[in-house]
């Protein structure tokens, strides 16, 4: 890290969006969700829109969270969805899912339930046949966490 | 072998879009936790799961310790025939499990 004040100013500037946040060690941080969400898109443009996100912004216990992906597609042979994928923000990995369909599918949703182990960020990424990505994010608040709780 | 339950409609009308629903019976052990004495519990989950549909491959997800046990699937296809519909899911531990469904296309 820069030492002086000016160098810091400078650092988080070129740093641009990344968000400064503390960070835990058995939680992914939102650099682990970039990475996971870049080794999907890759270096195609992420545009905002077209899916949504289904998920309750309070939920009581962490360990199943109901949640759908519904993606704006005709379905069509030649305009539809390829895959879906859901990430988390906190959780120690940020991956929860990926869901490969096509055309076939009629209609672009898939429904699951999952596990957070914190309040955070959930994200959901469809990849349609024009390989274009499109994402949603929903913010969830969880007051018992999953995943890294005493086995009994 | 683990216990499943499918939702599937047994009849629809050709080119209807029909939900699939599954349910298999898992403990989707994350991996990142410990017992009271500190050990690591070690990871057990299901990572793959597919549908078939007269042995094309119509649906498939990859899972991660994310997905709460139990997991739980919804998703969507058009009836275009009359067959069957085939799951399997596969997981840590030589972990598999099959089931299967009817739908009669009209």
């Amino acid at each position: 890290m820069p030492s002086t004040r000016r160098q810091f100013l400078g650092f988080t500037v070129t740093a641009g969006t990344i968000p400064i946040v503390t960070i835990h060690p058995l939680e992914a941080t939102p650099a682990m969700l970039s990475t996971a969400i870049r080794n999907v898109v890759g270096e195609a443009q992420l545009r905002s829109g077209k899916v949504r996100l289904d998920i309750p912004p309070l939920v009581e216990n962490g360990n199943t969270v109901p949640m759908t992906v519904s993606v704006a597609s005709p379905m069509t042979a030649t305009d539809y969805v390829k895959s879906i994928h859901v990430f988390n923000e906190k959780n120690p990995q940020p991956n929860i899912g990926n869901f490969h369909l096509g055309p076939w599918a009629g209609r672009a949703q898939v429904a699951t339930r999952i596990r957070l182990a914190d309040s955070q960020k959930v994200v959901a990424i469809a990849r349609l046949s024009d390989d274009s990505f499109w994402q949603v994010a929903a913010d969830v608040v969880v007051t018992l966490a999953a995943c890294t709780e005493e086995v009994n | 072998m683990a216990s499943a339950l499918i939702n599937v409609p047994a009849r629809a009308k050709r080119g209807d879009v029909v939900e699939i629903r599954t349910l298999t019976s898992h403990i989707m052990e994350t991996g990142f936790r410990r017992t009271a004495a500190g050990d690591l519990v070690p990871r057990d989950i299901i990572t793959s799961f597919t549908c078939r549909y007269n042995g094309t491959e119509i649906f498939r997800a990859d899972l991660f310790p994310a997905i709460a046990a139990n997991p739980y699937l919804s998703f969507f296809t058009v009836a275009r025939e009359s067959g069957k519909f085939e799951f399997e899911w596969i997981g840590d531990n030589g972990f598999v499990s099959t089931a299967s469904a009817s739908i009669t296309v009209e």
